[in-house]
């Protein structure tokens, strides 16, 4: 039996008299989905920022199994490992793409920087992985030259995710990944994230407020609320016998289709 | 039959001698002496030692006699003369409390020990070009008042904090090392002492609009003139071999603490926050805009948003000393005419190539045999 | 007020020994830019203080300088530093590349092969390849301490998918010794392939941004580029109008009002020793 993938224990982490994180622990399987769901102040965005090692948590451990099968606690790891770990084996899907993007720099620059910052040397083929990528994501090729900048919204997401998907990281975190899209672009960005992690059996935490999100994508889920775990469970089972009182009110919460 | 360019050593010295030449100017006008700069210009000579770090009246005022008036010039000078002074060693720290002071304001009081002491200031005076200054003048002797040796004079900032309002200046812990922005470059992020560094030696017209900037609210930190002092302030230093300090002479300095955005948190009462300027002889307008550029600098060490370009340090440090602007900005009169060649030449080629590609273009919309998509032949 | 004398080559020794550990730190690692404490010098930033305080760390009574700008001796502000050292230094000053022991210079990198006995000294105005792609100085220090330098090659191929070529033409970097990019200032790419595997010392001052880096002798310096769009040296349609060099740096020279062009050798020593070949040869 392998270990998990990653392995979250006792995290901790105030922000003065705020507790945006009280004891989290989890575990996640390779290829599982976890949507992490809470309203705002809840601290789930904390959450995944700490297990992604983008801030320093007060107490606890994060663990994750290298692919030589190690099990590495993430503080332990230097700058250059952590920030290769980004670089290859991790994706970061940010709300807001033009941060997880360079704006000013060509599509097929985007998606191929992953590429020439582990040893990418050819041109042709490096462009080729980008318009392969762009199909994947329904950019159309064409606009395999033109930045980000000029790309609507719902483009600027896909194109952030393949950009993050190039290197085949086997995990991916993301931050609201439809939010501020439009209900009929959501539903398409729901549709090709739910996609490509089947296909390439990717391991993602996913941090949502939107329930039909965290149905749609994950295996199981968490539910945050002021900077606790109140349940835990299967995706489904949580959200069709909601067992804590605030998880049954967040449910009955959401309007009717 | 054109012939390679040569004689530039000649070019040199020709300008050279026809600058001095401009410098004399109209030979029946007197030559200005550095007398003169120091004690009618005395202004001038303030900012060239504040900016050249270097304090010497004398030298300043050739520097300005030198570079025609020119004051960054002449800034320029002082520096590069200080370069080749030996040091040997460093002042104790000055006791701006033990000032003599010939100039004292606070905006925070209304009148406090010491009084308001207007001193000699433009401060009021109507700006109207008094045409009687181009004749030789003889202002009156100025009102004088016996010396009140009786009467103490605390600093504002000291009185505010008797009540713990205002933030503790940290003592300095001593033997604890000081940066020198002067022998080790400045990495970043800069700690305060090699940002004060800095920013004593920046120029003052950037600074000014630096400060000026978080007044009209980019990185707006709320300040009041705690106390302006300009007098003379005594410099000692310690002698090892004698075992105390000894009295090297007076300077005249400006100082400005600015009482800015009172601030608590971490399980600290709300206090207010302080800026500092000091600056070498009445250079008033820079002592305050280095304690505007001072706050606003200390933006992330106390939790507060960046938002303005005061506010980032690694900006605000590597730009203001003029010295390495004007050198940097002027180096574009330098030949480039190498590098300017090297992209002549890829340009040239993206244009034949340009030139290719279209008449490829119009070739094959020649050859393609005529279709029934007459739309897309009129739109080309 | 008395003028007080200037210290050979005008620096104090102390500072000449500060910049001479910068330089040894440099040369121990290949390409890496090491901060030293720059002095404000009689010339101004921009101006080549860099070279000039390197040059003075390292010039001894017996050496013999020569300055080119440009690749020109006579250029104005070659003359200017060259002036400056036989003032404050009382050496001998050559425009002969291969009398020099020492060569200070600005853009360009000389035709003429350089020996071991040689040290080429750079003027460098941005010391830092990665500054136009970040201009934090907290972020490239740290990008150039874990060799990530993926944002370089990302500009490159942006320079071939939209103009078709890298379009770097002056300034382009290189990799030292396989571990550090360096900018070689601003000289033409063409002089890159001279920079690797050269028997002479090569140093790079940086005055006005504070930085020191080398290329000890017999190093590998490789530019960068791609597998299917190698570097590639620039080559001229001309050959020099005065020497019929056609493996030199040409400058190209305004003739005349209607658009005359000319192009001669940047590099004047070497096209005056051609030049002075020619003659010898047509006269035997």
């Amino acid at each position: 039996m392998m270990a998990p993938l990653l392995s979250v224990r006792g995290l901790n982490k105030r922000y003065g008299s705020i507790v945006a994180c009280r004891d989290i622990a989890f575990e996640l399987e390779e290829g599982e989905a976890l949507a992490i769901v809470g309203e705002s102040g809840s601290g789930k965005t904390t959450l995944l920022n700490l297990v992604a090692g983008a801030l320093a948590a007060d107490s606890g451990e994060v663990v994750y199994r290298m692919r030589d099968g190690a099990a590495r606690p993430l503080s332990s790891l230097s700058e250059a490992e952590r920030r290769a770990l980004m670089r290859t084996d991790w994706g970061f899907v940010h709300q807001d793409a033009s941060r997880g993007l360079r704006m000013n720099v060509s599509a097929g620059g985007n998606i191929g920087e992953r590429l020439m910052a582990i040893g990418g040397r050819h041109y042709g083929r490096i462009r080729a992985a980008a318009l392969d990528w762009l199909a994947r994501v329904e950019i159309a090729a064409e606009r395999v030259d033109d930045p980000p900048s000029t790309y609507s919204g719902g483009m600027r997401q896909r194109l952030q995710i393949a950009r993050n998907l190039v290197t085949g990281p086997r995990l991916v975190f993301m931050d609201e990944p439809t939010g501020g899209l439009d209900v009929s672009v959501q539903a398409r960005l729901l549709d090709l994230l739910r996609g490509l992690i089947a296909d390439m059996g990717l391991a993602a935490i996913i941090v949502t407020h939107d329930l039909a999100v965290a149905r749609l994508l994950s295996h199981r889920m968490l539910v945050m609320k002021q900077g606790e775990v109140i349940e835990s469970g299967l995706t489904d089972r949580v959200l069709d016998d909601p067992q804590a009182p605030y998880t049954q009110l967040l449910v009955s919460s959401v309007l009717a289709a | 039959m054109y012939v390679a360019v040569k004689g530039g050593e000649r070019a040199i010295a020709n300008a050279h001698a026809l600058l001095a030449d401009k410098r004399r100017g109209d030979r029946g006008v007197a030559e200005i002496e550095t007398r003169q700069i120091d004690e009618q210009l005395s202004l001038a000579v303030d900012r060239v030692m504040s900016e050249g770090s270097l304090y010497d009246r004398e030298i300043a005022a050739l520097a300005i006699k030198q570079a025609r008036g020119d004051l960054i010039e002449a800034i320029f000078l002082a520096r590069a003369y200080r370069t080749t002074l030996p040091r040997f060693g460093f002042a104790e720290p000055l006791d701006t409390k033990a000032m003599a002071l010939r100039r004292r304001v606070s905006a925070t009081f209304k009148d406090l020990p010491g009084g308001q002491v207007l001193g000699p200031t433009f401060d009021y005076t109507h700006r109207l070009i008094d045409f009687a200054l181009a004749e030789a003048s003889d202002p009156p002797p100025p009102a004088t008042a016996p010396a009140d040796a009786a009467s103490a004079t605390p600093r504002v900032v000291d009185i505010i904090a008797g009540d713990d309002l205002i933030e503790k200046s940290p003592p300095a812990e001593n033997g604890a090392p000081v940066a020198d922005v002067t022998r080790d470059p400045t990495e970043f992020p800069a700690a305060r002492d090699a940002r004060l560094q800095t920013l004593a030696r920046g120029d003052e017209g950037f600074l000014l609009g630096l400060g000026y900037s978080t007044q009209r609210g980019y990185g707006r930190n709320h300040p009041f003139v705690g106390e302006i002092r300009f007098g003379e302030v005594e410099v000692e230093m310690f002698v090892a071999e004698l075992g105390f300090a000894v009295p090297l002479g007076t300077i005249a300095v400006t100082e400005c603490q600015m009482v800015n955005q009172f601030k608590g948190g971490d399980g600290e009462p709300a206090r207010f926050t302080r800026g500092y300027g000091l600056v070498f002889g009445q250079s008033e307008r820079k002592a305050m805009s280095m304690a505007l550029v001072d706050r606003a600098l200390r933006a992330e060490e106390l939790a507060e948003e960046s938002i303005g370009p005061a506010q980032d340090a690694e900006f605000v440090l590597s730009h203001c000393d003029n010295v390495q602007a004007t050198g940097f900005v002027e180096h574009l009169k330098l030949p480039h005419y190498v590098d300017f060649q090297a992209e002549l030449a890829l340009l040239r080629q993206l244009r034949t190539e340009y030139g290719e590609q279209r008449t490829e273009k119009k070739e094959s919309s020649v050859l393609r045999p005529p279709s029934s998509d007459l739309r897309t032949e009129a739109a080309e | 007020m008395n003028p007080r004398p200037y210290n050979f080559a005008y620096l104090d020794e102390q500072t000449k020994r500060m910049i001479r550990r910068a330089i040894l730190k440099a040369i121990a690692i290949p390409g890496y830019q090491v901060p030293f404490a720059s002095r404000e010098m009689p010339m101004p930033y921009g101006w080549g203080t860099g070279g000039v305080q390197v040059t003075a760390a390292i010039i001894g009574p017996d050496d013999v300088l020569k300055v080119i700008d440009q690749g020109a001796d006579d250029t104005t502000n070659a003359v200017s530093i060259r002036a400056f050292f036989a003032k404050t230094a009382n050496v001998a000053t050559t425009t002969d590349t291969t009398q020099a022991t020492i060569i200070q210079t600005r853009h360009r990198v000389p035709e003429t092969p350089l020996s071991a006995e040689q040290i080429l000294v750079y003027q460098v105005p941005i010391p830092e390849p990665l500054r136009f792609l970040e201009p934090r100085e907290t972020e490239t220090r740290t990008m150039h301490a874990l060799a990530e330098y993926g944002v370089m090659h990302v500009k490159l191929y942006e320079d071939i998918a939209r103009h078709g070529h890298i379009a770097t033409t002056y300034a382009y970097p290189a990799r030292v010794a396989d571990r550090y990019i360096m900018d070689p200032s601003p000289i033409p790419k063409f002089d890159n392939p001279k920079l690797d595997d050269c028997p002479a010392l090569q140093l790079f001052g940086a005055g006005r941004e504070k930085r020191i880096y080398a290329i000890p002798p017999h190093t590998r310096v490789v530019s960068l580029d791609f597998e299917d769009h190698p570097f590639e040296r620039t080559k001229f349609d001309a050959a020099c109008a005065f020497c019929g060099a056609t493996d030199s740096f040409l400058d190209e020279v305004v003739v005349d009002d209607k658009g005359g062009r000319m192009f001669v050798c940047s590099d004047t020593d070497y096209c005056e020793k051609r030049r002075a070949a020619k003659a010898k040869d047509a006269a035997e």
